[in-house]
């Protein structure tokens, strides 16, 4: 039965994008590790790590998509989740240091140690085994959208309300994070990583591995949100999107499709921090700040919203971009870029890079078979005026 | 031994002040032949002199004994004659106090002091302005003495309580008095049960700390007023602490409802989510301190206006670019909130950092003008000028703005197209029109906030930002197209955050207003005050 939901969830474009990341995914670690560093085709680590964090960003960038492309919501707080996830995974991170810390204590991580905390608070527990903290990864970020939008839904909170409150909830734990007594290493947030599962988490290796792991999520990621919006629950949801008031009044439980999926999302983008965070080496309450959410949405409307390569795609060529552009002499021209992407795009490309490409794409086929209806194209927002 | 015997000086210089006092108006002759003790040059000469001088009521004594305070006392070895230099430098005869003319400074001589005399010179002093001319001085005197609870100024206290006219004085002379008799121990019981009364009826923290002096081994009847007396003050410290409180959120609320008033037109009239909303309060910032830095180079004179300069420029500024934002960006995206809100955040970015290229990133500095600055007091609370200048303003902008979408025609067409679009275009309103001429007046009342906001936070590229999302939860916990709502929002939210603040601190604080507010929209999706009929569903 799975594999009837995967073949009948995969076309051509799906097939062709799965097989492109399962390449890199096996290509770069050994064009790496492999290939002598004089060889054109190394890759040096600090590209692996960097390519991993995109990578990262583009599992969260399938998160929103999923919530936004398929079912309208637009969350501007899910750098939260994202951020939560990459916590968990720095917690465990943190207890792996051990004796090494600069105060060398067994337990207390060096944060603690200076800011005279007698034990270990109880939340902190259990985070040395890799098994609990990956739980916690998916179980945290999944529980506080589960109770979110178990109030949002069944209150109708929706649109641009929702939004705003999304963005108040990731602002309040930022506030929060920043805060010492949260435990959580305040300001500075959690860094100095060692170990992960005994691999030291700055050799070439470990960030080919951690990369390769992220691509294999990516394409989890991709199955799962495709097998979700090419089955019938997924044309509920495209329905919801559409004209939510006429789905409910066909008798289907919006709130329970829309809870369904944000917490799947929120999952998903738990995920993604969780491995962003030993690629980058830090993980602080910056993460949280509202702007982050923000730019990630743009990246699904830059690659086209609805079509889940168009997030992938969209958030690696924005974030290739900010790399390009913040690391030179441009550097203070990138947020005039990045602004001026956010209008265009909005204004002149509705559908993103992925979804006006296809638009043509079927476009052509009805001038050359004229009478044909386009086909394949309503999985993205073709009507954005209907997308709300 | 030392200090008793200071003490008893001291005491002797005030009776010989009260006497004085009594004498008044004393003799040209006294002040005279005491001022020739100073030339003797011995300290207790001096001291002889500085007492004499004092009890002379003559209107040059206080400048001679201050003269010979800070070391400006001077006197001619060879003819005897006492000279004062005024602050200035310059030399003035003791005698007359007319400029002393054919002395070189080079033949006179110092007039020393010890730290014996100092004190004397301060009894003196206390004494002389406790019976000086002017109220003021006369206060300052009472209050210097409530705090020192010097107990020889008693005497002379008790004179200046009985010839006082003017009723402040005169309490602050009892409280003075009250504090002495507290103090002394060989003050009568009932003398301090009196005292702890007159005490209790000043109630401020002074009060406080001068009653919890009160010994433990004191008889009873004088603890156990005292005991009371502190029940009494704390109620009413923290009575004046919930009106300071109360004062502290209304500040807040009105720097929130100026933010805000500009989105609740945008967002809550409009309907457009304007994410550079913040940005336009950034820009209005930025106008007040180039306006100031115009004035500065140019016109010195006028830098107390630059602010009144400042705030139809400002409003101008921000309008203008508001209407070039809704003419080239939103006005293509009507009916689509979401894409509105990503291409305003753009445009947010932009202005952010075209103002940051422009002007640096460090925060620039706007003087407050000098109506704007100092603070007085209002029974138990500290009142800052500029935090009710902000206050006055921001009402004053609201009752305008109610104003205009009340009585002009302008506001009746905003009002007509918000309300049904289709119905006033056949009317004849031109609607493109209006949507961006109140888009623009959103925009400017941004600008306004953001003069304002210049006076009391920090003019940097991110000002805005900070105030973005409080803003937003302000409208939609009012109540979305309400402006009363806005108002009530604004204050409830400003109010509730200082209450918060002395409990939880200011972070938890503001994670609480968060949090309830999250809340608060599930529970209530409309705000506080919703709208009624159809508008609710457009």
């Amino acid at each position: 039965m799975i594999t009837a939901t995967l073949v009948r969830s995969f076309d051509r474009g799906a097939t062709i994008f799965v097989l492109v990341i399962a390449a890199i995914a096996i290509a770069v670690p050994l064009a790496n590790l492999v290939l002598p560093a004089t060889s054109p085709f190394h890759v040096p680590t600090y590209l692996v790590s960097l390519w991993g964090k995109y990578v990262c960003y583009a599992v969260l960038a399938l998160s929103i998509d999923l919530i936004w492309g398929y079912c309208g919501i637009l969350s501007l707080g899910h750098g939260a989740f994202f951020a939560l996830g990459g916590y968990a995974m720095g917690m465990y991170l943190m207890r792996q240091i051990g004796t090494r810390g600069v105060y060398a204590h067994p337990i207390l991580p060096d944060f603690m140690v200076f800011l005279n905390w007698p034990e270990l608070p109880v939340y902190w527990y259990g985070f040395q085994h890799l098994p609990y903290a990956l739980l916690m990864v998916v179980l945290v970020p999944g529980m506080l959208a589960f109770v979110f939008g178990w109030f949002a839904f069944r209150s109708r909170v929706t649109g641009v309300y929702l939004s705003i409150i999304t963005q108040a909830l990731t602002f309040a734990l930022m506030l929060g994070f920043f805060r010492n007594n949260f435990g959580f290493g305040g300001n500075n947030g959690l860094t100095d990583f060692k170990n992960i599962l005994g691999f030291n988490v700055q050799a070439s290796g470990t960030r080919a591995a951690l990369f390769s792991i992220s691509c294999i999520a990516l394409i989890l990621g991709f199955f799962v949100c495709r097998a979700v919006v090419t089955s019938k629950l997924g044309k509920v949801l495209i329905a919801i999107r559409d004209a939510e008031a006429r789905t409910r009044f066909l008798g289907y439980r919006v709130e329970s499709y829309k809870l369904f999926v944000f917490t799947l999302s929120a999952c998903m983008a738990g995920i993604a921090g969780a491995l962003y965070v030993p690629q980058v080496g830090i993980i602080n309450p910056s993460e949280f700040a509202p702007g982050n959410s923000i730019e990630a949405v743009i990246w699904v409307a830059v690659g086209g919203r609805g079509t889940l390569t168009g997030a992938v795609i969209g958030a690696i060529v924005v974030n290739y971009g900010k790399t390009f552009f913040t690391t030179g002499a441009l550097a203070p021209y990138w947020l005039f870029v990045l602004g001026g992407l956010f209008v265009a795009v909005t204004l002149l490309l509705p559908r993103g890079i992925v979804g006006t490409l296809r638009h043509w794409w079927a476009m052509r086929r009805v001038v050359a078979r004229p009478g044909d209806k386009p086909n394949g194209v309503s999985a993205s927002p073709t009507a954005p005026q209907a997308a709300e | 031994m030392r200090a008793f015997h200071d003490r008893i000086h001291a005491l002797v210089v005030s009776l010989v002040l009260l006497v004085a006092a009594m004498l008044m108006p004393a003799h040209g002759e006294t002040f005279e032949s005491a001022l020739a003790g100073f030339a003797a040059d011995s300290y207790n000469d001096t001291d002889t002199a500085i007492t004499a001088v004092a009890a002379s009521g003559n209107a040059l004594a206080a400048p001679v004994i201050e003269a010979l305070q800070d070391g400006r006392l001077l006197f001619n070895p060879a003819d005897k004659k006492i000279y004062l230099k005024d602050k200035a430098g310059a030399l003035l005869d003791a005698t007359t106090g007319n400029p002393a003319a054919g002395v070189a400074a080079a033949d006179l001589k110092l007039v020393r002091v010890n730290n014996r005399l100092r004190r004397t010179i301060d009894a003196a002093l206390g004494g002389l302005t406790l019976l000086a001319s002017d109220p003021a001085k006369r206060y300052e005197a009472a209050q210097a003495v409530f705090k020192s609870r010097e107990a020889a100024a008693l005497p002379t206290l008790e004179t200046a309580l009985a010839k006082e006219t003017d009723g402040r004085v005169k309490r602050a002379l009892a409280e003075a008095r009250a504090a002495v008799l507290l103090t002394v121990d060989s003050a009568a019981e009932a003398d301090k049960v009196d005292a702890i009364a007159i005490i209790r009826q000043r109630g401020d923290q002074d009060a406080l700390a001068l009653l919890s002096g009160v010994p433990s081994s004191a008889p009873p009847a004088v603890t156990r007023a005292a005991k009371d007396a502190i029940a009494a003050i704390e109620t009413r410290l923290a009575q004046w602490a919930m009106v300071q409180n109360t004062w502290y959120g209304l500040s807040l609320g009105s720097v929130l409802l100026l933010a805000a008033i500009g989105l609740a037109i945008t967002f809550g009239v409009m309907g457009v989510i304007n994410m550079a909303h913040g940005e336009m309060v950034m820009l209005g910032a930025y106008v007040t301190f180039v306006v100031q830095e115009v004035i500065r180079t140019n016109n010195p004179a006028l830098l107390d206006y630059a602010l009144a300069i400042a705030v139809p420029l400002a409003f101008v500024v921000s309008g203008a670019v508001g209407i070039l934002i809704e003419r080239g960006v939103i006005r293509f995206l009507y009916g689509r909130p979401l894409e509105t809100l990503l291409a305003t955040w753009g445009l947010s970015l932009i202005l952010q950092q075209a103002v940051r290229t422009q002007f640096g990133p460090t925060n620039k500095e706007v003087s407050n003008p000098s109506w704007m600055s100092g603070a007085f007091e209002l029974g138990g609370i500290t009142i800052t000028y500029n935090r009710l200048w902000i206050i006055c303003f921001t009402l004053a902008v609201f009752v305008a703005l109610i104003g205009l979408l009340r009585l002009t025609r302008l506001g009746l067409e905003m009002r007509a197209v918000t309300q049904n679009r289709a119905m006033a275009a056949s009317m004849g309103i031109r609607t493109s029109r209006i949507d961006a001429l109140t888009f623009g007046l959103g925009s400017g009342i941004a600008g306004l906030a953001g003069v304002a906001l210049s006076q009391i936070d920090n003019v940097s590229p991110n000002l805005g930002q900070g105030y973005i999302i409080d803003s937003f939860l302000v409208v939609v916990f009012g109540g979305v197209g309400n402006l009363w709502g806005t108002l009530v929002g604004a204050f409830t939210l400003g109010i509730a955050n200082k209450f918060l603040e002395p409990f939880a601190g200011a972070v938890l604080g503001k994670i609480a207003i968060l949090v309830f507010i999250i809340l608060f929209i599930q529970r209530r999706p409309q705000g506080l005050f919703a709208l009624k009929g159809r508008a609710v569903e457009a």
